[in-house]
């Protein structure tokens, strides 16, 4: 039925503007999620909403002692009323009201790192796609010994130099990534600055101001803000991994890294499920970073397939 | 007995992200007989080269057939299961596509990619094919085809990859060859060479063809039957004859008016003295240019040689020359974004930085360059009201609805309506978002326009157009162009000088009449025999002549000494022209030629009948024998 | 093409000795005074100045970076602060167990990378490519800490087939060794393949929309020619870009899974000198660690344009 009222309506058009032109091809595809995409966007906003109203919600406070034991099992009741729905961990606190209250320190911490990465890498990348020269030769070596370096190693060097705390934390993640965004907005810069609507908007005489944010900045806009996807997920296992080697966060505040790290001997000690104390954490942060990566995936992985299947 | 290849009724389309099917082919049907060339022809979006990937029952991803037939031998392929499909392709139905450069695998030989299909069908062993694929090089007049096939494709020229393609279409033996804009992205001297050699292998080989094009006069000379689309349906059918001097639909007819005339010397329009002054626009002096570190004045790749332009007030100078002549430089180097090497431009009297960085902004205003592809020259990210608004803006201080005013002003002037002003690029077709980066550089309100191939990139019909547009502006205006274009007939119709490119150097220019009228400099004379004319029997006819044979065997070479065209010029005089630089002969006021030959010799070889060219044999450069033998 | 080549690695050397300047001057910033951590609680000021004299730490920065990196080019790595050993003792043993580890890695988790990344790239959007995207996709969204921990639950603590501590000792006999080594390697292969997989995937499918792919399939090739003949050659120089860039990852997947593992290879050696504030041995090893990461990262770029068709065949 559309089929054949989509073709008259066609048709009608033409008489109307007789052998117009035609439109060079059909218009772009809408980005559309798939039910991953969607699961994703619905786990992100989730945890989201936990670095909001988390600690408010959860049933205890992150560093209150609940019980006599360790390792309860998920399920397991609470001497003073009340239940562990996730079991308690090495120093006898609530699993889940941890994990709550540790989505700030985690999510938190690595969206403001992320941030300030992309806020440092954009400007230099840039700056070095517009100025070209001796400012991009000098800003890629820089560059490249950064990344060279490996991460985790960086980290460490830094954090235990400057001392853990959650200001130097968010420093250290946003230098480390801020590298590898330098070479990604680069590479963007560097792809627009040779378009001709730049050229043209030189010769017209603009400033480099105007030619940054005008004419690059809104056309790298798009690919970047992928790529914080992907480098948010990054963040949030390096500052983790961090947590996880006891030079993250530091107690009594929850997050997820040290968590998984604290109950790590729960797999040797605990009874039962009690076991599972370290996997719960660990299941936060994957629930989290699996989420980004299929909004990206979503985004980004569109091409290719396509033709791939065509063939026999 | 069944048709050789007949579509009935092909229904193409694909299904937008809502589900809505939308329609590209709508009910096509048309037959092929045994060795006949069938042309499809229409505009981009008519669905030619579509239809043309159905007949081996492929579409591009995202698209799919709701209904019609596609009959190889009477049996259905797109009904037929995939493995039987996988078995036509490459071998009973054969394909060239457009741009044999992205075609052609980087990685693989060619004589691994032009045997392929042979192999793996089983028709021929890997030694026949072989020895087939050289035959076909030999029959395509490939150079050097005994050793071509262990050669890489970036390792061969444009000209030579599209004929190798279709080595690797035929050499299968197909009872049917698909050919895809096979000389659209050509020069019109290698087009010509290239529709040479298709033409005669076709024959050869008998098979029967569908040839897809938007070009008419490229049809007029290879096909038997024209299908004329557009939007997805047949307006028109019939044979070639009928359909090229007996058009009857409205929209054949109007295809047929956008076709360029001949060019010669008349085509252009008289021009008014009244803006005439005494200085020039622009002056273009000894100017030096290429890529590269400059060592005393000499870059590093030369692209351009000694150039001496002169663009008068209101005046329209167009530079003629094929890809990689350096014209496109010329036009950078006038706009500063590329530095001389060497030399000055002047504008109005006065000398400009060589680097627009140091141009002063009412140069820069003066001068506006309008780039070839409007994709890329027009900002996705802004709305048209910004893109014409901010030179308003920046050169005239226009702002408020007074900017606003202009902007619609701008898109009445380039005919475009002025709702057009709230829409991004990507809203608007091709020819739409030419005008829009004409009317940008309008907005700075120039005085000379650099239009470097506006119109190359367009079909037929909207090109005609942005020419008809072009004229008006530059009647309302008064500014002057520099009009940069491969093609000879646009230039003709729109110049009031040209300028003739080859190889770097200025070889002829002057008034249009006289450039376009004998005598001519043997390059000006090989590019206009070179224009596909409307006509059948075209191709046979020039091909007859000498200059052809010797212009079109052999390829653009650029030499530090002597005359640049030396290597393809029918009357070069060896030991003469390979070493001194050409002398510039006068033949009229400000009309100039370089060539050694006298203005007498060149008449006289331009008169003299075309086969019998006497006189002149000894001096034809040696190792001729492509020449001798195409005679 | 030369040239090319011969460009990467000096760019190369110039970003080792940035490198160099780096370390040097965090490692400078680490905090304590190393002559009080060294000679402990009886130091007296002089003897710590004595200390500092002696092993030049009363210099300007400047010219004991020059010291350290003359020494180091000459292959002098310096004694450790902590127990007075040679560093180039020290490593020697260590070296060799992290090259063992992740020579073995590599070994295993390339072919079985590429194998099932063509494999997903072959039949997109099928069964085996989905679980394969999904696995890997989950796999490089999890911390590696958390697959060695899991690994442990399930490998050692659950079903009791490996041990969870790696003891390698020279002394072992290979059946030991290989035992001991099990679990690192296992979660190393399966952090750096899933990576592997995932790129040599979206390489191939990438080629997958060049026109010459098209061209392949209008000339009726079969699937399996073209992915392996067609898209895999142009492929290559990207995936051995891949691999070297994993491989160069795995120095950083070393610091976790030798730290969990208690594996005794150059990467816990540095956590040791870390918290000891052993200078020289926290540099030295750093530097290891860098110069690796960046000769591979040449040798991929080298290979990237070794592979290129245009550049290996010049007109």
């Amino acid at each position: 039925m559309t089929d054949t009222s989509q073709a008259a309506e066609i048709e009608n058009d033409q008489e109307t503007t007789i052998y117009d032109e035609l439109p060079d091809a059909p218009p772009k595809k809408q980005l559309k999620l798939t039910w991953t995409g969607k699961l994703g966007v619905g786990v992100v906003a989730f945890w989201v909403i936990m670095v909001f109203i988390g600690p408010y919600i959860a049933p205890y406070d992150q560093a209150e002692i609940l019980d006599m034991d360790s390792y309860l099992p998920p399920g397991a009741p609470i001497d003073g009323g009340g239940t562990h729905w996730l079991g308690s961990d090495k120093n006898e606190r609530d699993i889940l009201s941890r994990i709550m209250w540790g989505a700030r320190m985690t999510v938190g911490i690595s969206f403001v790192a992320t941030l300030l990465a992309y806020l440092m890498g954009v400007t230099a990348g840039i700056a070095a796609a517009v100025k070209k020269g001796w400012t991009d030769m000098i800003l890629s070596r820089i560059n490249d010994a950064i990344l060279s370096l490996p991460t985790i190693m960086l980290g460490l060097l830094i954090v235990v130099a400057l001392g853990s705390s959650i200001p130097i934390l968010i420093g250290t993640a946003a230098v480390i990534y801020a590298s590898s965004v330098y070479r990604i907005a680069r590479a963007y810069g560097q792809e627009i600055m040779v378009m001709d609507y730049v050229e043209s908007a030189q010769a017209r005489g603009e400033t480099i101001w105007w030619i940054i944010f005008r004419e690059v900045l809104p056309n790298a806009a798009m690919p970047l803000a992928t790529d914080f996807g992907l480098r948010l997920v990054f963040v949030v296992l390096f500052i983790s991994s961090l947590s996880f080697l006891g030079l993250g966060i530091q107690p009594p505040d929850a997050d997820w890294g040290s968590m998984v790290r604290s109950n790590l001997e729960a797999m040797q000690f605990a009874e039962g499920w009690g076991v599972l104390a370290p996997i719960w954490p660990a299941l936060a942060i994957a629930s989290f970073t699996i989420a980004i990566n299929l909004i990206v995936d979503d985004i980004s992985a569109k091409s290719g397939g396509d033709l791939a299947k065509k063939m026999i | 007995m069944a048709e050789l290849f007949e579509i009935d009724n092909l229904q193409i389309a694909f299904r937008k992200e809502d589900g809505t099917p939308v329609q590209i082919v709508k009910g096509v049907s048309f037959k092929v007989k045994a060795g006949q060339v069938v042309a499809l022809i229409g505009e981009s979006g008519s669905g030619k080269s579509t239809i043309s990937l159905a007949t081996m029952a492929y579409c591009r991803p995202g698209l799919h057939f709701p209904g019609g037939e596609v009959r190889l031998h009477g049996k259905d392929v797109l009904a037929m299961d995939p493995q039987d499909q996988r078995s036509i392709r490459g071998n009973k139905v054969a394909y060239l596509a457009q741009s044999a450069a992205a075609t052609f695998n980087p990685a693989i030989t060619i004589g691994e990619q032009v045997t392929e299909a042979a192999v793996l069908h089983g028709t021929l062993t890997q030694e026949e094919a072989n020895k087939r694929a050289v035959d076909l090089y030999r029959a395509l007049e490939l150079p050097d085809p005994d050793r071509l096939g262990k050669r890489y494709p970036h390792q061969v020229s444009g000209g030579q990859l599209q004929r190798l393609m279709a080595a690797m279409a035929l050499v299968s033996g197909p009872d049917l060859l698909v050919l895809d804009e096979p000389t659209t992205a050509l020069d019109v001297t290698t087009q010509i060479e290239v529709l040479k050699a298709f033409k005669k292998v076709i024959k050869d080989e008998g098979s029967a063809a569908i040839y897809v094009t938007h070009d008419l006069a490229v049809v007029a000379q290879v096909a038997d039957h024209i299908v004329v689309l557009y939007s997805g349906e047949i307006q028109e059918q019939g044979p070639t004859d009928q359909i090229i001097n007996n058009p009857k639909h409205p929209y054949t007819k109007r295809l047929m008016a956008a076709v360029k005339p001949t060019p010669k010397a008349g085509m252009g329009e008289e021009l008014d003295e009244e803006h005439q002054r005494e200085i020039p626009n622009v002056e273009v002096k000894n100017m030096t240019a290429g890529y590269g570190g400059i060592v005393n004045g000499k870059p590093a790749i030369t692209v351009l040689r000694d150039i001496n332009v002169k663009i008068r007030n209101s005046h329209v100078v167009g530079v003629i020359g094929e890809s990689g002549c350096g014209k496109s430089t010329l036009a950078r180097v006038i706009a500063g974004l590329l530095p001389a090497a060497k030399g000055e431009v002047f504008l109005d009297g006065k000398k400009l930085e060589a680097d627009l960085k140091n141009r002063s902004k009412q140069e820069l205003q003066k001068l506006q360059f309008v780039y070839q592809m409007a994709d890329t020259a027009l900002n996705p990210r802004q709305v048209i009201s910004d893109i014409l608004g901010r030179p308003l803006e920046f050169y005239q201080g226009f702002t408020g609805t007074e900017r606003r005013e202009k902007v619609a002003e701008l898109l009445r002037l380039v005919e475009l309506p002025v709702e057009f002003e709230n829409r991004y690029p990507s809203e608007l077709s091709g020819g739409q978002k030419q005008r829009i980066n004409m009317a940008r550089a309008l907005a700075a309100n120039p005085e000379v326009m650099l239009c470097d191939e506006v119109t190359s990139a367009l079909d037929s019909i909207v090109s005609s157009n942005v020419i008809k547009l072009l004229k008006k502006l530059r009647d309302a205006t008064g500014v002057s162009f520099v009009f940069i274009s491969h093609d000879l007939s646009t230039v003709g119709s729109f110049a009031d000088e040209i300028v003739v490119l080859y190889a770097g150097r200025v070889v002829e220019q002057g008034p249009v009449d006289e450039v376009l009228a004998p005598p001519y400099h043997p390059y000006t004379r090989l590019l206009i025999s070179s224009v596909p004319e409307l006509r059948v029997g075209w191709l046979e006819e020039t091909m007859q002549k000498r200059e052809m044979a010797v212009g079109i065997a052999r390829g653009v070479e650029i030499t530090d000494t002597g005359c640049p065209f030396y290597n393809r010029c029918p009357i070069a005089i060896e030991g003469t022209c390979n070493v001194e630089i050409a002398p510039t002969r006068e033949p009229h006021p400000d009309h100039f030629i370089s060539c050694h030959r006298t203005m007498e010799e060149i008449s006289e070889a331009e008169n003299a009948p075309q086969q019998v060219l006497h006189g002149f044999e000894k001096a034809a450069p040696k190792g001729d024998k492509a020449a001798a033998a195409a005679l | 093409m030369q040239r090319m080549v011969l460009q990467r690695i000096l760019i190369g050397l110039v970003t080792l000795w940035v490198v160099s300047v780096l370390v040097f001057v965090m490692t400078s910033l680490l905090p304590g005074d190393v002559a009080a951590i060294v000679l402990g609680q009886s130091a007296t000021p002089e003897t710590l100045a004595a200390y500092r004299a002696a092993n030049g730490l009363d210099q300007p920065l400047i010219f004991q970076y020059f010291g350290w990196l003359g020494n180091m080019v000459t292959g002098d790595l310096g004694v450790s602060k902590a127990g007075g050993a040679k560093i180039s003792d020290l490593i020697s043993g260590r070296l060799g167990n992290t090259m063992f580890l992740a020579g073995l890695v590599a070994i295993i988790s390339v072919p079985i990378s590429v194998g099932l990344g063509l494999l997903a790239a072959m039949y997109p959007g099928t069964w085996i490519d989905r679980s394969l995207t999904f696995g890997t996709l989950a796999l490089i969204s999890v911390p590696d800490f958390f697959i060695a921990t899991f690994a442990v639950l399930v490998l050692a603590v659950q079903l009791g087939w490996l041990p969870a501590i790696a003891n390698v000792a020279p002394e072992n006999t290979f059946w030991q060794m290989a035992r001991g080594i099990a679990m690192p390697l296992i979660v190393l292969v399966i952090v750096v393949a899933a990576q592997m997989i995932r790129m040599t995937r979206a390489g191939i499918l990438n080629v997958m929309n060049s026109p010459y792919i098209e061209m392949a399939i209008l000339k009726g090739v079969k699937k399996k020619r073209i992915i392996l003949r067609h898209a895999f050659f142009n492929t290559i120089g990207p995936i051995v870009n891949v691999i070297a860039l994993n491989l160069a990852y795995l120095v950083s997947g070393v610091v976790i899974v030798e730290t969990i593992f208690s594996y005794p290879g150059l990467a816990k050696l540095m956590i040791d000198g870390v918290q000891t504030r052993d200078l020289p041995l926290v540099q030295a090893t750093a530097m290891i660690f860098c110069g690796t990461y960046v000769i591979l990262i040449i040798l991929a770029d080298v290979a990237a344009i070794l592979a290129n068709p245009r550049l290996r065949n010049p007109k």
